[in-house]
């Protein structure tokens, strides 16, 4: 089962790989700064690849209302609109 | 991790197994277009490896004549020894087995019309773009009496490596009740916040070990990044320590003498037991010989492609561009290095670069427990990367203790992650 299923990520891969709109939505890429793309990195701040797109959008807009405290997320969240946040929250949903 | 890296890794599963077995680089170098990054600090390494990121078919070349990249973020810590050189310390081990080729020189030319870089053994780097990412230089002779030699007395420290090692060493050995003068220079330069950063951690160092001693910033500007969390800080913690002298009351350095340590104003002169003069600077030398600095010494950019607005086909990031709003930092230099990258692959493969949005966070220590920060996030905004409005700004000032402790402890954590994006 697992197999298969590796086969088939690979091959969506494979296919996604000549496709030059894998890239990141606008501000996706600056996240890394913080957001470690390395499971490697000891950080308190949370790796958001693989995490679930209604959790990070939600957090986004949290942070953007001041309905959830930050530290410099509050400051940062507000300069997205929701189509950005909906466009950065599915693509790192799909990161591994 | 993208798709594309792992649909590539995937592809080259025989090949890359055998290569870390030899302890060479993992994957082989790509023979798709050819584009040369000029420059291994935080911008250039971390465009080097995002181009692969966005297509692996990229052939990479990375030109940087030393080793070891010595990073400034921290190297305040290093110079009030809270810190050792070691920790600021990385090789170029990891991006050589993302597959890019390392050139361990230096780029002495870059022909826009013929698409080639030279090295300074006379050898040819042929691309189809390149990206420069030299950093900041020196403007020796902008500050009357500052010169290489008087570096050497007078450290600058704006460069990590040994001016930091030796400005911590004047210290340790500076006798209890010394002068200490710290000299800032007009903007533009490398890490806005950073003379303050440093003026914290001295004046940390000194209370706990030389308290009789004083510290003076002698500035060439009326107002500074996060002043007024920096200025709050200072009188709670360093008050009679240090003292900042603005532009508008004398701040101002028109000349220093190396020999005695002096240093003069428009006001009078100040003569240090410790001097660490921040002079003026600009571009690295290679954005000047490519023709891609303006008259300021810094680079003027298309704020999309990060493409000079002198030179078809060339790239500037980090601390030599004119990036509009963004600070000559190392997380924007890296934030800019992703965007250009993704750019680059793009009109490389025929496509048109989408607007970008970059972010920037910068960190400062004003005791080793005490973090605060400075954030923005910007687009480009008729021709220029501009402010979102209502985003970013400085931490706030009448947050509680655990805030800045937070901080510090956050300022850490941000070090491991941009280091490992750009060298981990």
């Amino acid at each position: 089962m697992r197999s298969i299923v590796a086969a088939a990520i690979g091959l969506a891969s494979i296919a996604t790989a000549t496709v030059a709109s894998a890239e990141p939505p606008a501000g996706a890429a600056a996240c890394s700064g913080c957001h470690p793309s390395s499971a490697r990195v000891s950080s308190p701040v949370p790796r958001l690849a693989g995490r679930d797109r209604a959790e990070i959008v939600k957090a986004m807009q949290d942070f953007r209302s001041g309905a959830r405290a930050g530290t410099v997320m509050d400051r940062i969240a507000k300069g997205f609109t929701d189509a950005e946040i909906q466009a950065i929250a599915a693509w790192y949903a799909e990161q591994k | 991790m993208t798709r594309s890296r792992r649909a590539f890794l995937r592809l080259g599963v025989a090949a890359t197994a055998a290569a870390v077995l030899r302890s060479r680089p993992a994957r082989a170098q790509a023979t798709g277009p050819r584009v040369v990054v000029v420059g291994g600090g935080f911008a250039g390494a971390s465009c080097a490896r995002a181009l692969r990121r966005a297509d692996p078919r990229i052939a990479v070349t990375l030109v940087e004549p030393n080793a070891t990249f010595v990073a400034c973020p921290f190297s305040n810590s290093v110079i009030s020894g809270l810190r050792e050189l070691s920790a600021q310390q990385f090789t170029y081990e990891h991006v050589a087995a993302d597959g890019i080729t390392i050139a361990r020189t230096t780029a002495t030319a870059v022909d826009a019309t013929a698409r080639s870089v030279t090295l300074a053994d006379g050898a040819r780097l042929a691309y189809e773009r390149v990206v420069l990412a030299p950093g900041i230089d020196i403007k020796w002779g902008a500050l009357p009496g500052y010169d290489e030699a008087a570096a050497a007395q007078m450290p600058h420290a704006w460069r990590a490596g040994e001016q930091t090692l030796l400005l911590r060493r004047q210290l340790e050995a500076m006798d209890d009740g010394g002068l200490v003068v710290i000299s800032a220079p007009a903007n533009p330069f490398r890490c806005p916040p950073g003379p303050y950063e440093r003026a914290s951690l001295i004046a940390h160092f000194l209370k706990m070990k030389k308290p009789k001693s004083k510290l003076i910033v002698l500035d060439a500007k009326d107002a500074f990044s996060k002043q007024r969390l920096f200025q709050a800080a200072w009188a709670e913690l360093y008050p009679g320590l240090l003292e900042w002298v603005p532009l508008s009351k004398g701040g101002n350095v028109t000349s220093v003498d190396a020999a005695t340590r002096t240093l003069t104003t428009d006001f009078g002169r100040h003569q240090a037991k410790v001097a660490n003069v921040i002079p003026p600077q600009k571009a690295g030398r290679i954005a000047e010989v490519a023709g891609v600095a303006d008259r300021s010494g810094w680079c003027p950019i298309d704020p999309v492609t990060f493409e000079s607005k002198l030179q078809a086909n060339i790239h500037v990031i980090g601390d030599a561009a004119i990036a509009g709003a963004m600070p000559k930092s190392a997380f924007a230099a890296n934030s800019q290095a992703k965007v250009c990258a993704a750019a680059v692959a793009a009109l490389l493969a025929g496509g048109t670069p989408s607007s970008p949005k970059l972010i920037n966070t910068c960190y400062s220590l004003v005791a080793p427990d005490y973090g605060i920060s400075v954030a923005g996030v910007y687009q480009p905004t008729s021709g220029q990367l501009a402010d979102v409005p209502g985003a970013g700004g400085v931490s706030p000032s009448d947050a509680p203790r655990e805030t800045r402790k937070a901080e510090a402890v956050l300022a850490e954590a941000w070090f491991r992650t941009i280091t490992s994006e750009a060298f981990g």
